[in-house]
């Protein structure tokens, strides 16, 4: 069960429970559809984007506790932050769940400390990853589907 | 549910409760000592596999088969003039009289060894589709498909302009026969179904299907990746044109396949693909053609697959089908019983005559979450969308979590399952 608790933190229940930033925004600058075909996980990001500034950002979509909690715990952690930061946050994160953590200091990780579980599980890493290669995608200014397989 | 020995175990609906008794005379303690893998340990817990819709574990008879002809049998078939050329031959060709006689082909050149079902199901659409569909002709599948028995048939329609429709199926999950039945007209050139779902059990009427689908003039593809592990299959019977299948899923080798197909029709159809065996003589102007079932087996094929292929049909005949149904069905139903004890869980799939395939959602947690605590506790369930999104999309979700039964499985199984659901209910409440 130890494995288990570290995955399901009560901050991944909690988000999955009642996300954050979970509905449509009608003027976003960015939108992009995120997907996972081998487990049918769809979100959609909507950016506001200013100035090279995220002003807002919120998803619709479904799927699995993790992949659903990391998309709103995303969203709450990148509202104001610069397009640069929200990239170095992708990094971050994409080293903390597939294992590779050392040297972020738990003031960088914020709520995002919350995944370090899935690097024990790597079938689970792209349900943690998908709204941020979403994010990156809709950041780029792309608009086409995302997809992490 | 198509033929007796099937039908004679009672169905889903039988209020009798027949779930609380003991299937006699088939020890699967004994029979799970033949699956090396099952006496393993998976993250600490004994293996509860449940999985075997996905694919099937390997008994020792299988294992030995394949050691035996890289030890002993090892050659190319159909060349040497050699001792091993020659054993290796007979070994393979024998390994066709068992297919033949598995599922009671008329003639051992009906039989041809693909990849699996998928490859099987590829040959009839690029081979007789594309010489016998064209413009404006129709092709009928049914909304319980998976993918394997979607995609080649739209990949025929978009080449030649012909239209792939969809036989609806009920709440239930099964088939809307007579719906199936208004569909059929003179434009319908073929109708492909499962015998059974790998999503949601279902077990269709096939032989019913194929009478309206002949007297209307269409020809039938049967894809029994998972009926043969389920049902006993007779090919002259069910009367189909076509009947495709693997080895995985029947306790074989995987990577290798089968596909039926009626003398008549195989005759006429085109070679698919070229190359070594499938030709009687090449040169740079003109190649002949080698006679079935050569004609569709280009290339060196899948031998050792095949030998240990046969291995495993002797070993499922050696425990006698019958038997596997009724333990699979005695299995169904205690499962089935046990998991409706479960609060917030509801069972996708409902359909009277089943295999034992439970496919099922738990109330606020998505199905990837199931399997992942599932997974740490031994049990080994497929989640997701089971290579059959339209389906899912038909019952409006993502993706469902399903166990599988296959003939080592046991009631006590079935309790790990639902004593491993509780931990996941105890996690996400």
């Amino acid at each position: 069960m130890s494995d288990l608790r570290e995955l399901y933190q009560q901050v991944i229940l909690d988000h999955n429970k009642n996300p954050r930033n979970f509905h449509e925004m009608p003027d976003a600058t960015n939108r992009v559809d995120g997907y996972n075909p081998l487990c049918g996980d769809h979100y959609t990001i909507f950016l506001k984007l200013e100035d090279g500034t995220i002003r807002e950002l919120s998803f619709t979509g479904s799927g699995c506790a993790i992949s659903k909690a990391s998309a709103s715990v995303m969203s709450a952690t990148l509202k104001g932050k610069s397009k640069e930061e929200a990239e170095r946050l992708f990094d971050t994160f994409h080293g903390l769940v597939t294992g590779d953590s050392s040297g972020l200091s738990a003031a960088e990780l914020g709520r995002l400390a919350a995944f370090s579980g899935v690097s024990e599980f790597p079938a689970r890493v792209k349900c943690a990853t998908l709204a941020w290669h979403t994010l990156k995608s809709a950041l780029d200014g792309k608009d086409e589907k995302v997809s992490t397989e | 549910m198509t033929n007796a020995t099937v039908s004679e175990v009672p169905s889903v609906l039988d209020p009798e409760p027949s779930a609380r008794r003991e299937v006699p005379s088939y020890d699967v303690e004994r029979i799970r000592k033949d699956f090396p893998i099952l006496a393993r340990d998976v993250r600490g817990r004994r293996l509860v596999y449940l999985d075997n819709a996905a694919t099937t574990q390997k008994p020792q008879a299988v294992i030995d088969r394949i050691i035996q002809y890289y030890t002993q049998e090892n050659s190319n078939v159909h060349r040497g003039v050699h001792y091993l050329s020659e054993l290796a031959t007979i070994q393979y060709e024998n390994a066709r009289g068992t297919v033949q006689r598995f599922i009671h082909a008329r003639d051992i050149k009906e039989v041809i060894f693909t990849r699996g079902t998928t490859e099987s199901i590829n040959l009839v659409a690029q081979s007789w589709g594309r010489a016998n569909v064209g413009e404006g002709d129709e092709i009928l599948i049914t909304a319980i498909e998976h993918h394997s028995n979607i995609v080649p048939w739209q990949m025929l329609c978009a080449e030649k302009k012909a239209t792939l429709r969809i036989a609806p199926v009920n709440d239930a999950g099964e088939l809307i026969v007579e719906e199936l039945v208004r569909m059929l007209h003179p434009r319908v050139k073929l109708v492909a179904l499962n015998h059974a779902s790998n999503a949601l059990g279902t077990i269709n009427p096939v032989k019913r299907i194929v009478a309206a689908a002949h007297a209307n003039g269409s020809l039938v593809l049967i894809d029994g990746a998972q009926g043969v592990p389920h049902t006993t299959v007779d090919v002259q019977d069910l009367g189909c044109d076509f009947y495709a299948f693997s080895s995985h899923k029947v306790y074989g080798p995987t990577g290798v396949g089968v596909l039926y197909g009626r003398e008549a029709l195989l005759d006429e159809m085109p070679p698919w693909q070229g190359g070594g065996d499938m030709i009687l003589s090449v040169s740079y102007e003109k190649t002949t053609y080698n006679a079935l079932p050569y004609k569709f087996e280009a290339g060196t094929p899948n031998i050792e697959g095949v030998v240990a292929f046969a291995a495993a049909l002797d070993y499922v005949k050696g425990l006698g089908l019958e038997a596997i149904a009724a333990h699979e069905h005695d299995l169904l139903l205690y499962a089935t019983a046990r998991l409706e004890e479960i609060q917030g869980l509801r069972i996708i799939g409902r359909a009277a005559e089943k295999a034992a395939v439970i496919s099922f959602v738990l109330e606020g947690v998505h199905p990837h979450d199931i399997g992942t605590i599932l997974d740490q506790e031994g049990v080994a369930i497929r989640t997701g969308h089971h290579c059959a999104q339209p389906l899912m999309m038909r019952f409006n979700v993502p993706a469902t979590g399903r166990a599988s039964f296959g003939l080592y499985n046991t009631r006590a199984e079935a309790d790990a399952l639902v004593g491993a659901l509780h931990k996941v209910i105890e996690v996400f409440r």
